[in-house]
């Protein structure tokens, strides 16, 4: 538990805020929120600092850890890879063949993006591991109110990602189709030119179902795999016999974890390939 | 949980990475990953072809190997003959030879027997005559009967 007294609520309430930097409406300087009210008064124009450094951090050493394999590969392909570079061999076969098995078009962005998605979201919800309580406490340490290590629990960032893709497809779409083509596609199916409104419903839901589902999907995966890291470390509190208890807990929930935190990454690999694949096909 | 600017720098921060990983990362890496496959692929047939090779040439070492076993089992039997034919024409030559030696000896000895012969009867000849001188100096005066005893001689 943290230093201060607080309640559960507070305490699940403190570990679920994001460290929002914006202005405050009627002050003209930007500055750390405070509390979960100053933050929501914020409004849009501000940035959950936690989920944006963790996840530039995150992405950074993924690149960084990649890059450093491909150069050594493309240096010396002679010798026998070790290491580092047998791990990243693994993941890129892994990706290709994901890759190769759901899209049929050819388009040299997909694998890259593919690959980008998956060690990225994994590495996001690798944090997921780190005890609930480690980070935050640090922070208030470094005079920080709030940190939330978990970038994938943050909507923000999920549906971030979703929207990126979400531009991919409908990019691509009217790339592969034509403005005319993609238009064709949201008014003229399934039941042709006379059944236009219910074509607009039914495709518009379809086509905006995509983002939406896959950023809630891991959204919720992972917001709710936290919760239940803070539920079981607010255990911690209630003596040694509940204490040791919430510790089994803790270790079986953290190993359950390794696959929602894996699957999840997976998931939103695998339908962004898929979305694009439909994205790239004349009929679907 | 508030929607918030974080979106869009989530979403830009994603498209550079994708960015980078499209330029710097995949392309290297798929690169030297088909190179590997090939130069395994092409080991492997090396590999296979030196096996092949391999078997060929065993083949015709054996096959040499038994060329030059015929070849020698050839040459043995021909030299055999021509030691047997050697042996045939000296044993000839030898005969021959030795015939012909026989021949000169019995020959000689025929040749001595009558030169032998010759004198022994010379002499006998003359004992005879100087046997009946002595018989006969006496009564007969070898003058007188000398054709006589020229019959004898001739006779002997």
């Amino acid at each position: 538990m943290s230093t201060e007294a607080l309640t559960s609520s507070e305490y699940i309430k403190h570990h679920l805020q994001n460290l929002t930097y914006g202005k405050l409406p009627g002050s003209d300087h930007w500055q750390l929120a405070h509390t979960a009210q100053e933050a929501k008064e914020m409004g849009f124009w501000a940035f959950n600092l936690d989920t944006l450094g963790v996840s530039l951090v995150l992405g950074a050493l993924f690149l960084f850890m990649f890059r450093l394999a491909a150069k050594r590969i493309s240096s010396d392909s002679k010798s026998m890879p070790s290491g580092l570079q047998n791990f990243v061999e693994w993941i890129v076969e892994f990706i290709d063949t994901s890759v190769r098995g759901s899209f049929s078009g050819k388009n040299p962005l997909v694998a890259p993006l593919a690959l980008t998605i998956f060690v990225w979201i994994l590495l996001m919800n690798l944090m997921d591991l780190i005890p609930v309580d480690w980070v935050p406490q640090l922070a208030h340490l470094a005079g920080l109110p709030f940190f939330k290590v978990v970038p994938s629990t943050d909507p923000n960032a999920t549906f971030g990602m979703a929207i990126a893709v979400f531009f991919l497809v409908i990019y691509y779409s009217i790339k592969m189709k034509g403005v005319g083509g993609f238009v064709g596609e949201l008014t003229l199916q399934p039941f042709g030119k006379l059944g236009l409104p219910a074509n607009i419903f039914l495709e518009g839901v379809n086509l905006v179902a995509k983002p939406v589902s896959l950023a809630l999907r891991l959204f919720g995966n992972m917001y709710a795999g936290e919760m239940i890291f803070i539920l079981i470390a607010l255990m911690f509190g209630g003596g040694l016999g509940v204490g040791l208890f919430g510790g089994v807990l803790q270790w079986g929930w953290a190993v359950f974890h390794i696959l929602i935190v894996t699957l999840q990454a997976f998931i939103f690999m695998t339908l962004t390939i898929v979305y694009l694949d439909m994205a790239h096909q004349e009929h679907h | 949980m508030n929607i918030n600017a974080t979106l869009l720098g989530q979403s830009i921060t994603f498209f550079v990475f994708v960015w980078f990983c499209m330029k710097f990362v995949w392309p290297p890496i798929m690169q030297a990953l088909g190179e590997r496959k090939k130069q395994i692929a092409d080991g492997l047939a090396a590999g296979e072809r030196g096996k092949h090779e391999l078997e060929l040439a065993s083949k015709r070492a054996a096959e040499h190997l038994h060329d030059a076993k015929q070849k020698a089992v050839d040459i043995i039997a021909q030299a055999d003959k021509r030691a047997a034919q050697l042996v045939e024409e000296a044993k000839g030559t030898a005969k021959v030879e030795g015939d012909r030696m026989i021949a000169g000896a019995q020959a000689s000895i025929a040749q001595e027997t009558v030169r032998a012969k010759e004198t022994l009867r010379g002499q006998v000849a003359g004992l005879a005559v100087a046997g009946a001188e002595k018989i006969l100096r006496r009564e007969i005066d070898a003058k007188a009967h000398a054709d006589l005893l020229d019959a004898i001689k001739n006779e002997l």
